[in-house]
């Protein structure tokens, strides 16, 4: 089973190697990591797709918690969240074929933001199955080259930024 | 400290090594195990200065110097200290790391590293050790100014280090203790800065909470009404117990309940060896009852154990017939290699005082049954070994120097091999934090330099290495630390001139084909397995001559008539003293459970 897991933690340098490094040693599979800062520049949110079943899923979160700069784990599964993939695609547009692309692009309410003689760039964000069958449809016009993004993905409804900056750090 | 101290140095100008130095006071640190090079020299420097508030001793490896803070942190309440430089003092401190972290055993470990502005170039002596160290510490810091070469941002980085230094020791012994690594570069230990310093600073870490929870009182009394309904209850229990302190309260329990009780590696002196509700040791080479006992049990009250594979065996024969209670200070550890049914994830001292403040005389389980059966198992499969002639059994050796030493509480460390079951087989702990092993990760010549580490945090107190002849060549350089620091340590040599617990392997599960596991030269037959052992006339090498080069007492024994006497001396020698016993290389340590195996597989002859 798939699931979807928010982590925020310290914006420190070498924390997203930690735990890169701690996935990889423990032979967890990652099959998506997304990271940046968040509204709160002490904080960084990465977003991770782990595929597993629940105990291989709950010693991820686990040892993700175990470590001092992660500040809060959440599991997005069997939660109300929006979760987004970004793609540039290159796509062979010549002559006619120009006006297709771009109306396949409008449908999957895509931008063009690059175009020269023989391709356009489009620039898509949505869903994983939406980003899948864009290529799919996009693909008999020959793919030169494209470049996905990692999930990224909130919750509806409350912060969890916000629940975590409320939470008292410990004071020694 | 006084007051005047304080104030006579506040105005003062202090450097960044000199900070972390007094910060290390701050945190009661006592000793530090430090071998100085380039990049740690300031450090040195600051240590040399406060030289009457911190005692800093000279390993002779960084790994020496890892296994004494070890030492220090497994039999008291403080924080082992050790130092390295950069480059190869960094990486020698990598095994001494990773086995603190591997046995939960808080540490801080504070490496020199080259000038921030060179970090990355390949410098001489650099490593990114805090790369290399990541999964093998609990924590770790990289000292850096965001900007190195402005004045403020590396002043704002020196009043740093006391938040660090504190938060390295507060992470290293709060919660699962394990190592802390302070990398620290040397321009920022040069660096320094004038006025006040707060030596006190608040803490900032809003990733860790290891704040004691306290366990819901339904909860207890669902492991009481388990308590209450068991027949064949067993307490497996391990380093949890001693590290947090929990011996007392375990003790209570299992007398007021009549439970037996079982001890990882980790557990020895959980609960008092010479107790006759004590099962001992359980797993590969545990006791023959206290294995069926945990095979046959209907209630496993698993206590501050993570279900090792040396204890379990093949995990899905491992306690099936029972309910299993699983207690924990690490979350990740509950169902991590057995599902429990009842995770608790508690500090067990917690826990345990709470468990005896709820437990009734009506809770006490119907366990008569059960001890017949019990004590049936203990008369008909005690420890036992065979005792041909004159020759030295170790198990022997272990015996007699645990019968000479009663009264004393020695501290007992061992390195890594048959010698280490054997002493967890025959010298019998009553008090917790008077054994220390490498369980985990079993890194041989742990023995002396942590027995070095326990002497200097206890002065007056009998420390014993109890050492096999591989494993105390990894660290025999330990010796001169032992001369040159006047640390009276004990070294029970226990010498087979084999690498006994692999050549045990290959008797058992490969004919007896010896691959590289004869200590003699390769020329012996012994080398590949033929010889009877006949060239002990002239054993190799000759640790009595080693020792007098170190400048420690030594002698051979060889004859079970003179052992006594031979240990004898040894206990009551003023200063290190190293005996070499000879010992006949065909015991194997049983009984034993192959790896992978279950309780029936156990191998008692």
């Amino acid at each position: 089973m798939r699931h979807v897991l928010s982590a925020l933690v310290m914006n420190q340098p070498g924390v997203l190697a930690h735990i890169a490094q701690m996935l990889a040693s423990r032979a967890f599979n990652i099959d998506s990591l997304a990271v940046g800062e968040t509204e709160n520049s002490d904080l960084s949110r990465i977003t991770f797709v782990v595929s597993g079943d629940d105990r291989t899923l709950d010693q991820v979160r686990k040892q993700l918690e175990k470590i001092v700069t992660v500040v809060r784990v959440l599991d997005y599964s069997g939660e109300e969240f929006v979760e987004r993939d970004l793609m540039l695609i290159k796509v062979a547009a010549e002559g006619a074929k120009r006006s297709e692309v771009k109306e396949l692009a409008e449908i999957f309410r895509g931008r063009i933001v690059d175009v020269s003689v023989e391709h356009v760039i489009i620039e898509i964000s949505g869903t994983e199955s939406k980003i899948e069958a864009f290529i799919d449809m996009i693909r008999p016009f020959g793919i030169l080259e494209l470049v996905r993004t990692g999930r990224i993905a909130l919750l509806r409804g409350h912060s969890m930024a916000a629940a975590a900056a409320v939470g008292e750090p410990t004071q020694v | 400290m006084s007051t005047a101290t304080e104030q006579t140095t506040k105005t003062a100008t202090r450097t960044g090594a000199e900070i972390l130095v007094e910060s290390l006071i701050r945190q009661n640190a006592e000793t530090v195990f430090a071998y100085p090079g380039g990049a740690s020299m300031p450090l040195h420097q600051a240590l040399r200065k406060h030289r009457d508030r911190i005692r800093t001793i000279l390993p002779r490896h960084e790994q020496g110097g890892g296994f004494a803070a070890q030492g220090v942190s497994r039999t008291s309440d403080r924080v082992g200290v050790c130092m390295a430089t950069s480059g190869p003092g960094a990486t020698n401190l990598v095994t001494a790391l990773a086995d603190a972290k591997l046995d939960s055993v808080p540490m801080v470990a504070i490496t020199g590293q080259v000038p921030q502005t060179v970090i990355g170039s390949d410098a001489f002596q650099e490593t990114p050790i805090v790369s290399v160290c990541q999964q093998i510490t609990k924590h770790h810091y990289l000292i850096t100014a965001p900007d190195p070469h402005c004045t403020e941002s590396i002043e704002e980085t020196l009043r740093s280090i006391p938040r660090i230094v504190k938060e390295a020791f507060f992470i290293a012994r709060t919660g699962r203790p394990g190592p802390v690594l302070i990398d620290f570069p040397k321009n920022i230990q040069l660096a320094s800065i004038d006025g006040d310093i707060d030596f006190d600073p608040p803490t900032y870490l809003p990733g860790y909470r290891p704040e004691l929870r306290v366990v819901a009182d339904e909860q207890i009394k669902q492991v009481i009404a388990q308590i209450r309904r068991a027949k064949k209850p067993v307490l497996y229990v391990g380093g949890g117990v001693i590290s947090s302190g929990a011996a007392e309260e375990l003790t209570k329990f299992a007398k007021r309940a009549n439970i037996p009780v079982t001890m990882t590696l980790m557990g020895l002196g959980a609960f008092p060896a010479d107790d006759d509700q004590s099962l001992h040791m359980l797993g590969m080479h545990g006791t023959v009852y206290a294995n069926y006992a945990v095979n046959e049990s209907d209630l496993l009250l698993a206590f501050g154990v993570r279900f090792d594979d040396r204890v379990t065996g093949k995990l899905a024969e491992f306690a099936k017939h029972g309910k299993i209670v699983h207690v924990d200070i690490d979350p990740s550890e509950v169902h991590k290699n057995k599902a429990a049914h009842i995770p608790i994830i508690a500090d067990v001292k917690v826990f345990l005082q709470q468990l005896n403040a709820l437990f009734t005389d009506d809770d006490k389980p119907q366990t008569d049954e059960w001890w017949t059966e019990i004590n049936a198992w203990k008369q008909q499969y005690p420890l036992t070994y065979q005792e041909p002639g004159d020759a030295i059994p170790p198990q022997h050796a272990i015996s007699e120097l645990c019968r000479l030493t009663q009264g004393r509480d020695p501290y007992v460390a061992v390195g890594v091999g048959q010698h280490q079951m054997f002493s967890a087989q025959y010298f019998r702990f009553n008090k917790p934090r008077h054994w220390l092993s490498s369980s985990g990760l079993g890194t041989m010549g742990f023995g002396l330099p942590a027995a070095m580490g326990v002497q200097a945090a206890h002065p007056d107190d009998l420390v014993i290495d109890i050492d096999g002849d591989g494993s105390i060549l990894m660290n025999i350089q330990e010796l001169a630390t032992l001369n040159c620091e006047r640390l009276p340590v004990k070294i029970l040599l226990l010498n087979n001139q084999h690498l006994g617990m692999v050549m045990q392997w290959e008797d058992r599960f490969m004919e007896g084909r010896r691959a590289h596991t004869y200590l003699g030269p390769v020329d012996h037959p012994e080398a590949l397995g033929e010889g009877d052992g006949s060239h002990y006339e002239d054993t190799y090498p000759d640790f009595v001559m080693i020792a007098e080069g170190f400048g420690v007492k030594a002698a051979h024994v060889r004859s079970k008539a003179l052992l006594e006497d031979a240990l004898t001396e040894m206990i009551n020698h003023d200063g290190p003293y190293l005996l070499d016993v000879i010992c006949p290389y065909q015991e194997h340590v049983l009984p034993m459970i192959p790896s992978g195996g279950t309780v029936r597989d156990i191998i008692v002859e």
